[in-house]
């Protein structure tokens, strides 16, 4: 490391600071607005590069840390640090968010301002989450992230935004406070809020399961699992591109990142008892959704329940881990198990954002999310409509795409538990196949649907600047995912080694 | 008891403000009405003096008047936030008065008369004293309720307020009796002494002391506005002119914390046991009925009255864990609560204009479009309210929780949680009608030419995610003025 800067501070407030810039801009200026909001975005983006290539990967230890008093009173304190797992997922937040305001560019024209300021803001707020190495710090910028997505449904959302909006922000509210709870109840165990402290607790089992319910509460929300996951679809339907686009891309796997975090350094034991229940309600939500979203007639709506489906990956690999740890204490496989869940956190984050960025390219046009007012946009947005096809593959998990990578190790991992569990999960690659392929034929192939199809405007250079970052991400990860892998490659093994001992 | 000259100068900021109300009262009596900004202007100046007289002279902690009085942390900590709330109010309140023809000396002399039996209340170290503390603040505060003489409304408030508040008074001095009866002293730390004595074993006096307790419970209830004692908290909160309100609403929730301090932790310590279990009861009613009934409320005054209810269930919580970590969440809570309030009706003084109360939640429709920067403070207010991180509320609420858990209370603080969920749907309705609704009237706000009110709104809303960043320094003031 050879960087003094507190890189991690700057990536957090230089976006909250940019965002507070852009709003006093007013709305009238909008030009300025979008302009200096980008050249923040790129600017965090600069900055988190160093990140990337200053972290010594192979040591998988937590680097770049800041450590301040905050609240001496209660043993607060402002502890920043970052591991392979955050260092992906910062860096996939400040690349989506420069995107997201990139794709705003003409699509939002109602006071510009706000809506840059609150990507901004919200920008900082999910870096902080994933850079918190205090408990209560990192829950503070849990909660706070709900507060601009919040605005940012209900302001530039569609005609049902207050419904969705306020559902969103009930249900992640309910889930994230008892988690508070459990952090308190930790606190007052460890005396310390550091997350490394509480890992380090020795608690009963009844205190066990009763702390992994509530974090389940917290964390399976914000993923979301079957059957708190219906906030998701209202919101995502609701949101305008932008918000759909982070949200999936983003906030969806902080749910992912708080079990990783959270669940299985702290709670063991419980997490390896009652993994089956997590397990079956991601087999659930993989199976279930994805018959849900074959009914969709609403594309947004289809988009989001695959994302349910997908993210039933994510939780499924990391609870797999926790099995197999119970059944043979093999750390090689729940490595697998891990790491496919992590590696399906990036590729979904780079698939659905994509999808949803493809989504408000048509809506933009058409001002419709209709099925059936598409149908044959190949014939007059063919490079488009090449992009499109290109998403949709890695959505159903084509090799070649990212899409495949995750699902491939998680697979892997869930057949040494049991060759059932594995056909289930892979039963995902056939429905998967089907829902978006279906899509993909109503949408993009046959003959031109109507005048307004007949109309479209191939992609502009901005939305393809757009959408080709999203697709060079996507065939990287799929083609090359070393880079990624090893980055992560000795965190995880750290998180595998803290779950495999008992805290009893 | 010995004249001594020490316990005068002991008590100087009392003494001063008590000098400065009676000069102000005979200034204003010369004074036209044109020129009452002397009367305003001398009423914060006497408010800030005395608290600089406070901060100058905050140590040690002693006692004086043979005990009577109580100088310690605790006061100094609530005495400058009741202080700087109730200047805030006045700064507040002007325009409105002013528009409304309530802009009269009796305001600010009935306010500041309030102030110092608050002052005296927070101090007392004896039940009688917490009585005399307690009736000059109630007395003044109920005379405040009808200041708008010619308001039906308000003339109702006012007589709810005093038929209640006698009723609870009553009650008090009842329980103060028993207490006496059982302990043969007024001497709060006496009291101490002897109360777990009495209270625990087959003490003759036992069933006596603890009815006493009960009748004291029954009274710090009121004061607070907890359920099932809030009936007068919606009425009053509606009815009293928005400038008094907030003086209500505000100062005097610190001031009720400080009574039930001196009073529990003070004197009926020994009894922890009995009245951990009655301020559970009314901390689980109080945010059942605040959180639920809030949701039906159109009327934004209402609506922040049930909050209050629910929000001095939060309170309770941290009190009902009697150590002093407890006794200093809850201290946070009555400061963060008092601090959120004054924002919360400084807005609706803002949006009133003369003629017209700003008091239905749909005269706030829209704002974000009228006015942005006031907007985000309304968002500010309501999520700080709702206790939503990184805002002040939330850091209050996590402290009380805490202290729940710590208590053993963990069902208490599940059910705190659960209902600040249905809190926060009617903090978001608030939220959502000023970013997300279309104003009916689309012209920019009128805001009005008063800058200093203008500018302290502003602070004062910013000061609430400033707080919540930076609570350090508050919550370590709050833990030494508890010796921790």
């Amino acid at each position: 490391m050879t960087s003094t800067l507190p890189l991690l501070s700057l990536l957090i407030w230089l976006p909250i600071a940019g965002g507070a810039l852009v709003s006093l801009l007013g709305s009238e200026r909008a030009g300025a607005a979008r302009w200096l909001a980008l050249a923040v975005s790129v600017l965090v983006l600069l900055v988190s590069i160093p990140l990337f290539t200053g972290y010594d990967a192979d040591a998988g230890t937590l680097q770049f840390a800041e450590n301040h008093i905050w609240i001496a009173a209660i043993g607060a304190n402002y502890h920043l640090g970052a591991d392979g797992i955050s260092i992906a997922l910062i860096v996939l937040t400040t690349f989506t968010t420069v995107l997201t305001l990139l794709g705003a560019w003409d699509s939002v024209h109602d006071k510009v301002n706000q809506y840059l300021a609150a990507f901004l803001v919200l920008e900082g707020l999910m870096i902080g989450v994933f850079a918190a190495m205090d408990a209560l710090l990192f829950y503070v910028f849990f909660e706070g992230m709900l507060i601009p997505m919040f605005i940012i449904i209900g302001i530039w959302g569609g005609p049902r935004r207050v419904y969705a909006t306020l559902k969103f922000f009930l249900y992640t509210f309910f889930g994230s406070i008892f988690m508070l709870i459990a952090l308190i109840y930790l606190f007052l165990q460890a005396h310390s809020w550091e997350m490394a402290d509480m890992a380090n607790l020795h608690l009963s089992a009844t205190a066990q399961a009763w702390l992994f319910f509530a974090f389940l509460a917290g964390f399976a929300i914000k993923v979301p699992m079957w059957p708190v996951h219906t906030w998701l679809p209202d919101a995502h339907v609701e949101a305008p591109t932008g918000g759909s686009v982070i949200l999936a891309a983003i906030m969806l796997k902080v749910g992912g990142y708080g079990f990783i975090r959270f669940s299985l350094p702290m709670v063991p034991d419980a997490c390896q008892e009652f993994a089956w229940v997590v397990i079956a309600l991601s087999l659930i939500a993989v199976i279930y959704i994805g018959f849900v979203a074959l009914a969709q007639e609403d594309m947004k709506k289809l988009i989001a329940y695959s994302s349910v489906s997908h993210m039933g990956f994510v939780t499924l690999g990391v609870f797999i881990a926790m099995a197999l740890v119970r059944k043979d204490g093999n750390p090689d496989a729940a490595y697998l198990g891990v790491s496919g869940a992590m590696v399906q956190m990036i590729s979904h984050g780079f698939v659905s954002g994509a999808m949803f960025s493809c989504v408000g390219v048509l809506y933009d046009r058409v001002h419709s999310r209709m099925i059936k007012d598409y149908g044959g946009v190949v014939n007059t947005m063919p490079w488009f409509a090449a992009l499109w096809v290109l998403f949709s593959m890695a959505n159903c998990g084509l090799p070649g795409t990212s899409g495949f990578v995750g699902e491939f190790m998680v697979i892997l991992a869930s057949f040494q538990m049991n060759a059932w569990v594995a056909a289930a999960a892979a039963f995902t690659l056939i429905i998967g196949a089907a829902y978006t392929l279906w899509l993909v034929k109503r949408v993009i192939f046959g003959a031109v649907a109507n005048d307004h199809v007949a109309h479209l405007k191939d992609i502009n250079a901005r939305e393809a600047l757009v959408l080709g970052a999203f697709a060079a991400g996507v065939l990287l990860v799929g083609v090359w995912p070393a880079p990624l892998t090893h980055l992560m490659d000795a965190s995880v093994r750290h998180v595998v080694d803290q779950l495999m001992q008992s805290k009893l | 008891m010995p004249f001594n000259i020490h316990d005068i100068v002991l008590l100087l900021p009392e003494d001063f403000l008590l000098g400065a109300v009676c000069a102000i009262l005979l200034v204003d009596l010369f004074l036209k009405p044109a020129q009452r900004a002397i009367t305003h202007w001398l009423s914060i100046a006497a408010l800030l003096i005395t608290i600089g007289l406070i901060l100058a002279d905050a140590d040690p902690a002693t006692t004086a008047f043979g005990g009577m009085y109580v100088r310690d942390g605790v006061a100094t900590v609530l005495k400058v936030f009741i202080l700087g709330t109730t200047a805030a109010v006045f700064v507040y309140s002007r325009g409105y008065l002013r528009d409304r023809g309530l802009y009269v000396g009796e305001f600010y002399l009935l306010c500041l008369f309030a102030t110092l039996g608050a002052m005296l209340l927070v101090s007392a170290g004896n039940l009688v004293m917490v009585y005399l503390g307690l009736e000059l603040l109630t007395l003044s505060s109920y005379a405040l309720v009808a200041l708008n003489r010619d308001s039906p409304l308000s003339s109702e408030a006012a007589m709810k307020y005093f038929v209640l508040g006698a009723l609870a008074s009553g009650m008090l001095l009842y329980g103060m009796s028993m207490i006496y009866g059982a302990t043969g002293t007024l001497d709060l730390a006496q009291v101490q002494k002897l109360s777990a004595f009495v209270a625990g074993g087959a003490h003759e006096h036992q069933a006596l002391l603890l009815f006493g307790l009960v009748f004291v419970i029954v009274g710090i209830g009121f004061k607070f506005g907890a359920a099932p004692f809030h009936m007068w908290i919606p009425d009053v909160y509606q009815g009293a002119p928005t400038a008094v309100t907030l003086f209500i609403g505000s100062a005097q929730k610190i001031a009720a914390f400080g009574m039930a301090y001196r009073l529990l932790a003070g004197g009926l310590d020994g009894m922890q046991d009995h009245w951990r279990e009655m301020l559970a009861v009314l901390a689980v009613a109080s945010l059942a009925i605040g959180n639920v009934v809030a949701i039906a409320q159109t009327n934004f005054k209402r609506l922040l009255a049930y909050s209050t209810i629910s929000h001095m269930g939060f309170l309770l919580l941290g009190l009902l864990n009697g150590t002093p970590s407890g006794y200093a969440a809850a201290m946070f809570y009555a400061i963060a609560y008092a601090v959120t309030t004054t924002v919360a009706f400084g807005l609706i003084l803002l949006l009133a204009r003369s003629g017209f109360e700003a008091e239905e939640i749909d005269d706030f429709r829209g704002l974000n479009q009228r006015n942005p920067w006031y907007a985000f403070i309304v968002m500010l207010t309501m999520a700080s309210l709702a206790g939503v991180p990184p805002l002040f509320g939330f850091f209050a609420k996590l402290l009380v929780l805490k202290a729940a858990i710590d208590a053993g209370m963990l069902w208490a603080a599940i059910v705190a949680i659960v209902f600040a969920i249905v809190g926060a749907f009617y903090y978001l309705r608030v939220i959502k009608v000023v970013y997300f609704d279309a104003p009916e009237d689309k012209s920019p706000l009128v805001l009005p030419a008063d800058l200093p009110f203008r500018w302290l709104l502003s602070l004062n809303g910013v000061a609430l995610l400033v707080l919540g960043l930076f609570w350090g320094p508050l919550i370590g003031w709050c833990y030494r003025a508890l010796g921790l």
